[in-house]
């Protein structure tokens, strides 16, 4: 019921809308001639850089050095990736004959390796005749991504479309039905696997994380407060390394004998509750910077508990937070790597594998760059799709 | 009928323009505690059908906690209110239908920043009163135009000034086609250019007949559309009655003191 801060939010703004009030008994001053806004400049690197670059010696000495070694850096590593690399090597009846990359070790890098073995990379063990169903699956992620990131998607149909995709990737994966030969969910492996887990992860953990926030912040129902606490602090408290563990070997002891979901769904779930926890909290962060009036005002316009959470407060709340959600997201798309641990055959195991081969077992360098191009990729869409968000966001409510 | 008749010396405190027999707000006796602060302290007052209220007091004396029981934003610990012949309780349903026929401005606006001008209208007779969409846009434009601003209506709030937003908060809340409204400190957190215009808009529904309870610390408004002032100190009613009674004849210290200190503010 602090009621003094309120003044300065409400005196912004006012100067750019209202003209000078005349005060009475005070003839108003001449008002200035209108003049239009001086024209910025045209963009002047050159000067730019004097001004921030080469002011002063220190800073000359300093940005020449950098210049330099920078310079040095980016040469050296042309020169391997490209000018010296190894872009194929022949292919013989015993299989590829890497000589050449052998030669060039050092010096050149040996993309060769890549090129024959980007599909175990990308699908790991599924049936290799099959393999259009996983890249199809690739598919229909990006563009199931792609499509939620337009805004005027966002509506009821676009819940109908997840459905409707995350069924189609279901049955492209195992298949069995409709002609498509059936694979066991243990051959899976490879990009799709970590899309599947950050995917169904994030879309499950989400929900989750808000009714946690929400509950975690009721004061009418204790119970269901202290239930929500107890699951925050519970699952913050242990590494994820942990839980996939307990997913993975504890879990079936304690389950009945004949009932044992398959690897992947139980690693699944350990993410999901994981990532909840941790959403959780960034959503109940949200909910503590809305001010308290804007709760009152709903209430006081007769709104329910849902109905004001669900138009007012939510959509509120997580605007504010979309940063540190974001943060959240990224974090977990490549935390999905640690299931190698319990032998899931995601992006990162597969590669892992497929430098076993004896051919190209001294080429790890190239196979983790690629990995993380990829997941580069991934992370660096999501970070700059957020900042638009946030910008676009900030246009239409501003405060 | 009055609680502060016992505290203050008797003054024609009943409404002049009670004529149905069920008064709009009933407040009877309530007590309320923060924790072991003591915040209202007996406070009796009934409010006509179509009266105007007006409330001040020294900062901190209860006037927004006691306007703030009227639609159970606080709850009370001891006493009744009753508001439109529904007793406040714990029971939802009888809450459900109170805030539907309570309005509610408060100081700082309190607009939703994430919709628009319209949809901050439209948003309760939808939601609430499950009003049509077209229905409830023609509503909240008529209301709009009320206030004056029907050309704001595309615009986000925080794209319009003090005074403007404090209009479409009054029409925000008349758009539930309330029978009372409740106003705490309305103009407190406007320029002073801005003040006219928001007390003008409450002038006029004032003149169309609303219950009005209105926490205020603008002497002329009080004057021009109370029917009754009612002075708080320390969460008590010390003295109640007509404007022009209450302002030139100050019966306790505590009001003479807070009359001079508003005076000399102003
Ligand atoms: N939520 C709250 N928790 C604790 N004390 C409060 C709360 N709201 C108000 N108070 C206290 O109750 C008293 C009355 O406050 P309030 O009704 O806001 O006074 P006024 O509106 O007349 O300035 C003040 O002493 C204030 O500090
Ligand atoms: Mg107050």
């Amino acid at each position: 019921m602090s009621h003094s801060t309120t003044r300065t939010t409400a005196a912004l703004g006012e100067a750019a809308h209202d003209p000078v009030p005349a005060i009475a008994g005070i003839p108003a001053a001449p008002i200035a001639a209108e003049r239009a806004r001086p024209a910025a400049g045209p963009f002047a690197p050159v000067a730019w850089a004097r001004a921030n670059l080469f002011n002063g010696w220190l800073s000359t000495a300093v940005t020449l050095a950098l210049i330099y070694f920078i310079a040095r850096w980016a040469i050296g590593f042309f020169d391997w990736a490209v000018l010296h690399a190894v872009w194929s090597v022949p292919q013989t009846d015993a299989g590829p004959d890497p000589s050449a990359c052998r030669d060039a070790k050092g010096v050149g890098a040996c993309w060769a390796m890549i090129g024959d073995k980007y599909r175990f990379i990308l699908f790991g063990r599924y049936a290799y005749e099959e393999q259009w169903r996983p890249a199809i699956v690739i598919a229909l992620f990006i563009g199931l991504y792609a499509i939620s990131a337009m805004r005027r998607f966002w509506r009821k149909e676009l819940l109908l479309i997840w459905i409707v995709a995350l069924t189609a990737i279901g049955v492209l994966m195992w298949g069995g039905v409709g002609g498509l030969a059936f694979v066991p969910q243990d051959s899976w492996g490879g990009l799709p696997i970590t899309l599947i887990l950050s995917t169904f992860g994030l879309a499950f953990a989400f929900p989750l994380a808000v009714v946690v926030a929400l509950g975690r912040r009721s004061t009418e129902l204790p119970a269901v407060r202290m239930l929500c606490v107890l699951y925050v602090e519970l699952i913050r408290g242990v590494p994820l390394i942990t839980l996939l563990f307990m997913a993975s070997v504890m879990f079936p002891l304690f389950m009945p004998e004949g009932f044992n979901p398959d690897k992947l769904l139980r690693a699944q779930v350990a993410i999901i509750l994981f990532a909840g926890a941790y959403l959780a909290e960034v959503v109940r962060g949200g909910l503590q910077a809305l001010p308290k009036g804007q709760y009152e005002a709903a209430d006081a316009l007769g709104l329910s508990y849902w109905k004001k959470t669900g138009l007012i407060i939510l959509p509120q709340a997580l605007r504010l937070v979309i940063p540190p959600l974001v943060n959240t997201f990224i974090g977990f798309f490549k935390d999905t790597s640690l299931v190698l641990i319990i032998g899931i055959f995601d992006l990162l195991l597969a590669g892992k594998v497929a430098i076993t081969d004896p051919v190209w077992q001294a080429y790890s360098t190239e196979l983790y760059l690629v990995l993380a191009v990829v997941y580069f990729a991934f992370c660096y869409v999501m970070s700059r799709y957020s900042r638009g968000l946030e910008q676009e966001f900030r246009r239409t409510a501003r405060r | 009928m009055s609680q502060a008749a016992s505290i203050a010396p008797l003054r024609s405190s009943e409404p002049r323009t009670e004529t149905t027999t069920q008064p709009a707000i009933l407040l009877d006796r309530v007590n309320k505690w923060y924790g072991a602060m003591h915040v209202l302290r007996d406070v009796s007052i009934s409010v006509g059908q179509k009266e105007r209220v007006v409330v001040c007091g020294p900062s901190g004396s209860g006037k927004s906690t006691m306007i703030r029981c009227i639609n159970r934003l606080e709850s009370h610990q001891e006493g009744r209110i009753v508001v439109d012949g529904t007793e406040l309780t714990d029971d939802t349903r009888a809450l459900d239908t109170i805030r539907r026929e309570v309005g509610m401005v408060f100081q700082s606006f309190n607009l939703f920043p994430h919709l628009t001008i319209l949809e901050n209208c439209t948003l309760a007779p939808i939601w609430v009163r499950k009003m049509p969409k077209a229905e409830a846009e023609e509503l909240a434009m008529s209301y709009l135009r009320r206030v004056k601003i029907p050309e704001q209506a595309k615009k986000y709030p925080g794209q319009l000034s003090g005074g403007q937003q404090q209009r479409v908060a009054i029409a925000r809340a008349l758009c539930m086609k309330p029978k009372i409204m409740l106003f705490d400190e309305p103009t407190s957190a406007l320029d002073p250019e801005m003040i006219k215009e928001v007390l003008d808009t409450m002038i006029g529904l004032a003149h169309d007949g609303m219950t009005m309870v209105c926490v205020t610390h603008e002497m002329g408004f009080a004057r021009q559309v109370a029917d009754r002032v009612v002075f708080m100190d320390r969460g008590e009613i010390v003295e109640a009655g007509p404007p022009n009674e209450v302002f030139e004849n100050p019966q306790t210290e505590r009001l003479k003191l807070f009359l001079s200190q508003i005076l000399r503010g102003h």
